[in-house]
């Protein structure tokens, strides 16, 4: 069986390595081939962007070389894919070369959408590329005191991220002893501080707690950044000095030039993982318009599973199992203390306090993150 | 009476980003005067939606209740 996977992120690396392991016999034998393509030679890790804009991490601890990764017995190449044609099973690639393939896997992921917004790009900072995390740092080492805003653009990945950096700003404010200057004010899309109801229960008392005023049902229809005021699609605006923004995303431009789905989301059944109408063509992590978190979490386990039923469907000819709805978050709720939302799509998350030991645990997964890759964690 | 395509958008067991940051997304990708109906396992949603329905104008076209699945639809208006 030929299994094509396209796209080197953290869903298509950690199925590739998974499936690598299971399939050992089959690889050496000729039973089953894996093959990836990716955009670069280079793998990052995501999660880490966030420190880097608080001087917590350097960008080069982020990457690692795509190649060394991989089990030995994949085939990789860098030559993103540009044409899909799903009824040939084929897909063609920037360099010309056509691969053929039995199973097909897109995890091709998604990109922040800046430019959908009228005045976002020029006016805030945002830590979702190495770019911009770094000049996010430089902006906040300048800042001395002010209005902050944190504006959330939707859809977005990784939805702590609002959160995150909220409660990671207080510290790093106040640490600068400047906080007393500064008055950090949170916008979200919805009715509540999170999409996670048990979540906002929590982040809600603690913006109180903390000084933090907050805005819902502000969704962020653009920026006047002469005037530095963040209007909203609710007909609200709010003044700023520093803006942070989640920015909005969307998925990949491959994926709609080949009208595989619309914003580049392609339509994948929320339990099998294929592609609706397409029984050997599967969709991981962001790339997926299901309605559950963009995040590298929900691609890992989305991965497991169907690393499962690829090797199963090898060795019996049927997959085994479906894909639950799993995902796990960490929740950095400052520098130092952090918790976590675990939830599938029967079970909502009941958060926990924060404590420091869950900080410390985010703070090693950010090393072991390497062990998930490779297919071991 | 006009054979409308409504598109579905099932958020039923979506607790993040949730039914109503769902409907959010998939808004901006719809056309004006598109319909779109939510499906939503959450009965808050029967609140929040029309709420956000009529604070940013859109046009609420209704809301049913069945098998524990809220079905909410909405015309794109702008």
């Amino acid at each position: 069986m030929k299994i094509l996977i396209v796209g080197g992120g953290m869903g298509g690396t950690i199925l590739a390595n998974n499936l690598a392991r299971r399939l050992h016999e089959e690889l050496h034998t000729g039973k089953a081939r894996i093959t990836m393509l990716s955009a670069s030679e280079r793998h990052m890790y995501q999660p880490g962007l966030l420190y880097v804009a608080l001087g917590h991490m350097m960008p080069d601890e982020l990457y690692r070389d795509q190649r060394r990764l991989l089990e030995p017995e994949i085939e990789f190449h860098v030559d993103p894919a540009e044409e899909f044609s799903l009824d040939q099973h084929q897909v063609r690639t920037k360099s010309g070369k056509t691969y053929p393939y039995d199973v097909l896997v897109i995890a091709t992921g998604s990109r922040i959408f800046l430019e959908g917004t009228p005045g976002l790009s020029e006016a805030a900072e945002c830590f979702y590329t190495e770019q911009s995390a770094v000049h996010m740092f430089k902006r906040l080492q300048e800042f001395q005191g002010g209005r902050v805003v944190i504006s959330v653009g939707v859809p977005h990945k990784c939805p702590m991220a609002p959160l995150e950096i909220t409660f990671m700003l207080h510290d790093y404010f106040k640490d600068r002893g400047i906080l007393e200057k500064t008055q950090i004010h949170y916008t979200y899309p919805i009715g509540r501080t999170h999409s996670l109801e048990n979540v906002a229960k929590w982040a809600t008392p603690e913006f109180e707690r903390l000084g933090i005023t907050y805005e819902t049902l502000f969704n962020v229809k653009e920026v006047d950044a002469r005037g530095k005021v963040i209007r909203s699609e609710e007909g609200t605006e709010t003044p700023y000095d520093l803006l942070i923004s989640i920015p909005a995303h969307k998925g990949m431009e491959v994926i709609e030039k080949n009208g595989l789905g619309k914003g580049g989301w392609i339509p994948t059944d929320r339990y099998h993982l294929n592609m609706e109408g397409r029984d050997n063509v599967f969709v991981l992590g962001d790339t997926t318009n299901l309605p559950i978190s963009k995040a590298g979490s929900t691609a890992h386990f989305e991965a497991d599973t169907l690393a499962g039923n690829l090797a199963a469907m090898v060795k019996i000819g049927s997959p085994v199992r479906d894909y639950d709805g799993k995902v796990f978050c960490f929740i950095e709720a400052g520098k130092d203390r952090a918790t976590y939302a675990m939830f599938d799509y029967q079970h909502p998350p009941s958060p926990k306090p924060p404590t420091k030991s869950m900080h410390w645990f985010k703070t090693a997964y950010n090393r072991l993150y390497w062990a998930s890759a490779r297919g071991l964690l | 009476m006009v054979n409308e395509k409504i598109k579905v958008i099932d958020a039923t067991g979506s607790f993040c980003p949730g039914p109503l940051m769902e409907l959010i997304a998939q808004l901006k990708e719809a056309e004006i005067g598109e319909v779109l109906e939510l499906l939503s396992s959450d009965k808050g949603s029967a609140q929040d939606v029309p709420v956000w329905i009529n604070k940013v104008g859109h046009e609420m076209l209704g809301s049913e209740e069945s098998g524990g699945v809220w079905h909410i639809r909405v015309r794109k208006l702008k």
